[in-house]
């Protein structure tokens, strides 16, 4: 089963969102992601300054089999992409809710968001997918 | 591989199952206006024999000119092993094989082509191949568009000393994805870009500069000193190449004072592949590691089997359209597996010895033609400065006609520039490759002579 931290906000397009104690969010991909994508070789994040819309493919993750983009679960400012990744695409597999964030965005003041949900939804809807 | 064609009756299910009833209706989107009904000079039909007639009368009409024409496509000696070779069965397919358990061999022979480009033009990697260099121009802006991450204005220098086709294509390709591509002019007097026609853009962001070396007239730009300027504000170097001549001039790699070009493209024909109206040709990328995710087509790598045996295989996949689809680094997928064989074969054939034999001997071909044709009344160089195996001369009265006039004694004298660099004059470029003799030059010198002074001066 897998790994779903109780403390993380979830997308359906399983993105995790966690909010930091300066306001800004850090982004990710899920375990139940990294565990379908497989060995990752490359990831792209954002550059930092990039504004980027709800919904907005904004980091780009590869596998020996397939490339998929990560959709920006808020909108908001990139403040950074996590610098680690480029060497070590692999922490996203090994350590896909700490070492492997992808993202920090500062939100947009009253910007909509997005539809979250927390760790019991997610687990609910990572049920009905594998069902 | 065998590759068998439809049979009437697999068409004839085919258009059942999607619901049409001939071929021709699925274009029917096509205006009637936009058709061509006839081609002038094209019967509707001929048989082999009488095809196989035709065409060697039509030769015979076109005879065998002497080719002083250059302009972005190259005379040169094609040993005979590089056609016999290419065209083995085994070879003879312009794809590229999916299948690495069936296509080892082929697969191989790209990977040795990419590890060529790669030492020819001092990079790291390269891909198998693009269209041709007009279009792999157009894709390296595309390409350093997504690579120069700090810049975001899509804004494209391109001196106008790069082939003007070469410009066109580019516009063509990728003027409507946002791309904007500015002339800078050359200096007058060397025929090359100065620093200063590159001053209005200091403090701008600019994503990309195209250098071409040698330049379409010929003339060898300062590399070294518009690669650093480029570099010192975070623009992209993106290096048009002859490979003939890197077998003397200094590769992409080594360009300016730090880290070199970053992206390098040209056309492949010199290197194997004979004059034919414009085509088929090769295009070629080569880049640094660090931009290969964002390199269009395909690449081949070594890797070893589950036994630990080598092997090659198709690599970085998901760049390309099958897995990216919209997003892939191009959706232009043309390579020219067939040709790229050729050049293989060529360049393994030649050498570098061998290649930079070429080059030497096309640069003093082109010395000797330029200084002679220099000496004929009303005929002199337009610009001061170094050549590879090209260059222009100005003429005192127009081109066109001197051009009939040397067609008519069977030389075909060079490229006149008066359309596309009206600012140049009565201008011709002229090229002389490995192929052109002494008398060679001399046959022209003298009929150019008879030329000028068959068309009344301006």
């Amino acid at each position: 089963m897998s790994n779903v931290p109780p403390d993380l906000q979830y997308t359906k397009t399983h993105e995790w969102v966690r909010t930091l104690p300066d306001g800004t969010v850090e982004i990710g991909i899920t375990d139940h992601a990294q565990h379908a994508l497989g060995d990752l070789v490359f990831v792209e994040v954002p550059e930092g300054g990039r504004t980027v819309t709800l919904g907005e493919p904004c980091a780009v993750v590869e596998s020996v089999k397939a490339a998929s983009d990560v959709y920006s679960p808020v909108a908001g400012e990139v403040t950074l992409g996590n610098p680690v990744l480029a060497a070590e695409p692999e922490a996203v597999n090994n350590d896909p809710y700490g070492k492997g964030w992808l993202m920090r965005l500062r939100p947009t003041k009253g910007a909509a968001s997005g539809e979250f949900m927390g760790a019991d939804a997610y687990l609910k809807l990572l049920q009905t997918e594998a069902g | 591989m065998a590759f068998i064609p439809h049979t009437p009756a697999d068409v004839e299910a085919m258009l059942a199952t999607i619901g049409v009833s001939s071929i021709e209706q699925l274009f029917d989107e096509i205006p009637a206006s936009l058709r061509v009904k006839s081609l002038d000079g094209v019967p509707v039909e001929l048989n082999e024999m009488q095809i196989g007639r035709l065409m060697s009368e039509r030769a015979r009409i076109d005879g065998r000119p002497l080719c002083f024409i250059g302009a972005g496509a190259y005379e040169h000696h094609i040993p005979a092993a590089v056609w016999a070779l290419t065209t083995r069965g085994e070879f003879y397919s312009a794809y590229t094989p999916y299948q690495a358990e069936a296509s080892q061999g082929t697969l191989q022979l790209i990977y040795e082509y990419q590890t060529m480009m790669a030492s020819l033009t001092g990079m790291e990697v390269s891909n198998a191949s693009l269209y041709d260099g007009a279009s792999a121009v157009a894709e390296a802006s595309l390409m350093a568009v997504r690579a120069n991450r700090k810049s975001k204005s899509l804004r494209i220098l391109v001196p106008r000393t790069v082939n003007p086709t070469y410009r066109r294509v580019a516009v063509s390709t990728a003027g409507n994805q946002g791309l904007r591509f500015e002339d800078v002019p050359h200096a007058p007097d060397s025929g090359v870009t100065s620093l200063d026609a590159l001053k209005k853009y200091e403090g701008e962001d600019v994503t990309a500069l195209v250098i071409q070396q040698p330049n379409f007239f010929g003339q060898l730009e300062d590399v070294d000193a518009l690669t650093d300027w480029a570099h010192a504000k975070g623009i992209f170097v993106i290096a048009v190449v002859n490979p003939t001549s890197l077998a003397l001039l200094k590769p992409p790699g080594e360009w300016g004072s730090s880290k070199g070009a970053d992206i390098v493209v040209g056309d492949g024909q010199p290197l194997g592949v004979p004059l034919s109206s414009g085509g088929p040709y090769f295009g070629f990328m080569t880049t640094r590691m660090e931009y290969v995710r964002q390199m269009p087509g395909r690449i081949v790598g070594r890797t070893v089997d589950l036994s630990g045996r080598e092997g090659f295989t198709l690599t970085l996949q998901a760049r390309e359209q099958h897995i990216r689809r919209a997003k892939a680094t191009s959706n232009i997928c043309t390579n020219q597996g067939l040709l790229v064989t050729a050049a293989t074969i060529y360049m393994s054939l030649m050498g570098p010895v061998g290649l930079e034999r070429t080059a030497v001997a096309s640069h003093a071909s082109t010395k000797e033609l330029v200084s002679a044709l220099a000496g004929v009344k009303g005929v002199r160089r337009a610009f001061a400065g170094p050549f590879f195996h090209e260059s222009v001369l100005l003429l005192d009265r127009p081109v066109a006609p001197v051009l009939t006039s040397l067609a008519k004694r069977g030389i075909l004298g060079g490229l006149d520039l008066s359309e596309l660099y009206p600012e140049l004059g009565y201008a011709l470029l002229v090229c002389a490759t490995e192929t052109k003799t002494l008398s060679d030059i001399d046959s022209y010198v003298a009929a150019l002579g008879e030329a000028v002074q068959a068309v009344r001066a301006a």
